[in-house]
């Protein structure tokens, strides 16, 4: 069984979620799918165990050799991949059923958590697939479980923003989709592996290069990379808090994963970063972004959208790293996206027991919260500590990681400027501390759904205050023991350059 | 090489004007329709590039020796479908929007988000 | 596109559908000719009238910001077409396309296979897991549309038949009689559709728009009310997920003998008879879904349409964050 695991990972919550309408109880499919989410999780872990242990793991589906059938190729990058995914997507769960029983119809109840099984297993297939096509499918059933998990928030902008973002991630995945069939057409192949032998040697380069633009921008529409990034806010504001947790943890990850899959493993480094200027501008992008969503996220009154705002700030930093084109910086990128996966769902769970007690995420509702909902409240800061990245949290260590990538290569100036991006994220977590520990609660104020709100401690449930605080600790932890994650980044990034660790 | 790439070039021909209605028109159902030329002129580039000359369908005979090529068939049958779900989301998105806002058009909507801020 | 009747701009879109059909079977592409025109001009064209309905035909506004999109479209094209200058010629034989991985499927699927069209061992054999994933995708789009669409079984029981005629089968006779004597042929069809893929164009997805449709139409005609009679809307939703998870079963089998996922050589002592086995059940997977897929969305378009036209489904939830 064991030779089988590569695609037990995809195929289990795959075939879990049509199993959910035969369950109909919204408790019972509840407890299915932290079952199947859980054990997608052990199977990660195995696979991370058996790819330390004896490198890259093939498998061929229906016994057909690539490139003529899908291949599905395990290395040091998608067992990365894989454990964050079914990691946020098990611990996100367990709050999960106090959260929708709040904000979601109960006769939908079923109906959220087939989306949710369906969006994780397409974002496994995607990380797991040797196949570009196959990429395009996977891709296809995350979107469109993402795009209808968002129109079920409450409110009416949700709609407007699962459109907007349905729109922009179908031109995207177009572009992929044309960008995929102009590489086959000058190879004649689909899958990565034969892919980068084949375009090595290919003499004429204008179809290859336009291939790899079309790619390029359509993962990076799907990344929400700076000028691109329009649909990300609203997607992550006015979606059910659970998907904004789930979402903010893996959906950006995954594009990620993309993106360095395309330039080191398809394209190969020489091309991508030879035939156009693509490290400058990324190294440009970056910076601008941060800045730009940094100061944006200043101004936020709705603590969800300032979160969204810091998280187009940190795929800033992960490109940053990436444009370096070095294995620390490639290192620095990966450790982030493991780190910053940490965070995000730390502090968007966070949210999800505001809004479950208050009903409301702006931050004037959240006035005098730190004496109402004090372990809520904490984890908000030490999560929002470790996104500005003081020592001791993992936000420190992917900061530093990326730091010192930069400075290799002499290049101080925008090392100071990530520093004064730091500072910045200081004065958006400041504005939360503030409202919350500095201002006297709101007595029903008006407008406003303060329903339990009198009786004073309004803690959020144990099924709340366990997965943030398990979050919150790996935020420590692994600030301070940092041996598990940098091997993890660091042999991937690695293993991308043809280093042997 | 005019006439040797007249079909590409029509297929983006083609794309461009569906991507020009995606991004151009405020109306929601419009765009969808965008989008949707835009996806099936992809698939005629696709399946162009299939084509072998003096070739046949792909369907097995013995008295026929050259064939246009499979995979891009089964390749756009596969991205049909991705399409076809895709508008079917999309329009349903579109009928609770015209529900919840009165109305499909994006400029009026953006102003009745702002509206409310 | 200057037209303002929505009606207008979604039959043209039709006709491009059905040109674009006749075009892929000019290009050989026989199976993706079917499938485009049954996607292209039929399911999309529906779902498109049946919005237009609710929102109305006219629109509103005259386009605006068209400068910004000419530039992006201008940049793109500009690209494409650089991109594109070194492409091999068209229908050229000697294509990197038509010399790599392609050539095992037109010599060897015969005997590896043997199932004459090609196109069918591809996607059923060679990619299988692509079409798993197809499958997914429309079962995914099935449940996103009844997450959004579906009205509340209470909003539902209150609601009372419209005043206005209830079928078009009350003022219609002859349309009444004339479609009762097709369903048949169209079922037939469909079935013939569905397990002749092997040997000509067809396969579970046309087939499954094929009977998909003949259900709408029995709805149109003899009103929603009885179609939801001769099928509910609940068990079309359980024959969708069996849909996916016959597919998927299919794939276990072969693990639990002991072969790779899809690996249809394990499902029988006979490998070329396991192969024609797979082929045989995971079309009929495909066949169902597409099918309970597709009544599910139009269905679920119609309730909320009645329902909206009634006012009870929207509940004034609105604007509470």
């Amino acid at each position: 069984m064991v030779s089988q695991l590569p695609v037990l990972q995809v195929i289990l919550p795959l075939m879990a979620a049509p199993l959910c309408l035969l369950l109909k109880r919204s408790t019972l499919v509840w407890l299915f799918c932290l079952i199947v989410s859980f054990l997608s999780l052990l199977i990660s872990i195995l696979l991370v165990q058996q790819v330390s242990t004896s490198g890259p793991i093939d498998y061929a589906f229906g016994g057909w050799d690539v490139p003529w059938g899908i291949g599905y190729r395990i290395d040091q990058l998608n067992v990365l991949l894989l454990i964050v995914i079914t990691a946020m997507s098990s611990v996100v769960l367990i709050a999960a059923k106090e959260s929708i029983a709040r904000e979601i119809d109960p006769e939908k109840h079923v109906y959220f958590y087939i989306l949710y099984l369906l969006s994780l297993s397409g974002m496994l297939g995607i990380v797991a697939t040797g196949d570009a096509f196959n990429i395009f499918v996977f891709l296809e059933i995350t979107s469109l479980s993402v795009y209808a998990l968002i129109a079920m928030g409450r409110h009416r902008r949700a709609l407007w923003a699962s459109y907007q973002y349905l729109i922009m991630g179908t031109i995207g995945a177009t572009f992929i989709l044309i960008g995929i069939g102009m590489m086959y057409q000058m190879t004649g192949t689909l899958n990565i592996t034969d892919l980068s032998v084949r375009l090595a040697e290919l003499p004429q380069k204008r179809t290859i290069l336009t291939a790899f633009v079309f790619i390029i921008v359509g993962v990076c529409l799907k990344l929400a990379l700076f000028p691109l990034h329009l649909w990300l806010p609203n997607a992550y504001t006015y979606a059910p808090s659970i998907v904004s947790a789930f979402l903010a943890a893996t959906a950006t990850k995954v594009a990620i994963y993309l993106l360095i899959r395309f330039t080191y493993s398809v394209f190969g480094p020489s091309l991508s970063f030879a035939a156009i200027p693509l490290q400058t501008l990324f190294m440009a992008l970056g910076l601008v972004g941060i800045f730009v969503a940094s100061v944006t996220a200043i101004y936020q009154t709705n603590v969800k959208k300032l979160f969204a705002y810091s998280s187009i700030a940190h795929i800033g930093y992960m490109i940053l790293g990436f444009s370096t084109g070095t294995v620390a910086g490639l290192t620095a990128t990966l450790l982030h996206v493991f780190n910053h996966a940490l965070m995000k769902s730390a502090l968007f769970l966070a949210l999800a027991a505001v809004m479950l007690r208050i009903g409301s995420v702006q931050l004037s509702s959240m006035q005098g919260l730190g004496r109402q909902m004090p372990w809520t409240m904490a984890a908000i800061v030490l999560a929002g500590l470790s996104l500005i990245g003081v020592p001791l949290t993992v936000g420190f260590v992917s900061k530093w990681y990326l730091l010192v990538a930069i400075i290799e290569q002499g290049n101080w100036v925008v090392a100071g400027l990530i520093l004064m991006g730091s500072l910045l994220a200081v004065i958006y977590v400041w504005r939360i501390v503030e409202v919350a520990y500095f201002k006297e609660p709101a007595t029903a104020q008006k407008g406003d759904v303060l329903e339990g709100a009198a009786g004073g401690s309004t803690e959020a449930p144990l099924s709340f205050l366990i997965p943030i605080w398990l979050l919150v600790g790996a935020n420590i932890y692994f600030g301070i023991d940092t041996r598990f994650s940098t091997q993890l980044a660091q042999s991937a990034a690695q293993s991308l350059f043809g280093v042997s660790p | 090489m005019f006439i040797g790439l007249a079909n590409t070039w029509v297929a983006i021909l083609l794309m461009m004007i569906g991507l020009y209605i995606v991004i151009a028109q405020g109306n929601l159902i419009k765009k969808i329709i965008g989008l949707t030329l835009f996806q099936t002129s992809v698939f005629i580039f696709y399946i162009s590039m299939a084509k072998v000359e003096g070739g046949t369908a792909p369907i097995f005979s013995s008295d026929i020796s050259i064939y246009s090529n499979p995979l891009p068939h089964a390749l756009i049958l596969t991205a049909i479908v991705v399409g076809i779900s895709t508008t079917a989301l999309a329009l349903s998105l579109i009928v609770r929007i015209k529900e919840a806002y009165g109305t499909i058009e994006e400029e009026e909507i953006q102003g009745l988000d702002e509206e409310q801020d | 596109m200057l037209l303002k009747d929505l009606f207008a701009v979604t039959m043209l879109l039709s006709i491009y559908g059905l040109l674009s059909a006749t075009f892929f079977v000019a290009m050989d592409a026989v199976d993706v000719a079917f499938t485009e025109a049954s996607v292209g001009a039929g399911i999309s064209t529906l779902l498109l009238l049946v919005v237009i309905s609710v929102t109305g035909r006219r629109e509103r506004r005259v386009r605006h910001k068209p400068y910004a999109a000419l530039f992006v479209v201008i940049l793109t094209s500009m690209l494409l077409v650089f991109g594109t200058s070194d492409m091999p010629y068209f229908g050229s034989a000697d294509a990197p396309i038509h010399n790599h991985v392609a050539p095992r499927y037109l010599n060897d699927s015969m005997q590896e296979i043997n199932v004459p069209n090609i196109v069918t061992a591809v996607l059923a054999s060679y990619r299988a897991f692509d079409t798993f994933g197809e499958v997914v995708v429309i079962f995914t789009a099935g449940i996103g549309v009844l997450a959004l669409m579906s009205v509340s079984s209470k909003a539902l029981s209150k609601s009372q038949p419209l005043n206005r005629p209830r079928g078009l089968y009350e003022q219609h006779l002859v349309i009444r009689i004339v479609a009762k004597t097709l369903f048949p042929f169209i079922f037939l069809f469909a079935l013939y559709v569905q397990f002749h893929g092997d040997f000509g164009p067809g396969g579970g997805f046309q087939a499954g728009v094929i009977f998909a449709a003949a259900f709408i139409l029995y709805a149109m005609l003899f009103g929603l009310d009885a179609a939801t009679k001769v099928i509910k809307p609940a068990v079309i939703e359980l024959l969708a997920a069996l849909g996916v998870l016959l597919y998927g079963s299919v794939g276990i089998v072969t693990l639990l003998n002991g072969g790779n996922f899809f690996d249809y050589d394990y499902l029988l002592a006979d490998p070329i008879a396991g192969q024609h086995l797979g082929i045989l059940i995971i079309e009929l997977g495909v066949g169902i879904t597409v099918t309970c897929v597709m009544i599910m969305i139009c269905f679920g378009f119609s309730l909320r349409r009645r329902a909206y036209e009634q006012k009870v489904a929207i509940r004034p939830k609105e604007g509470a964050v």
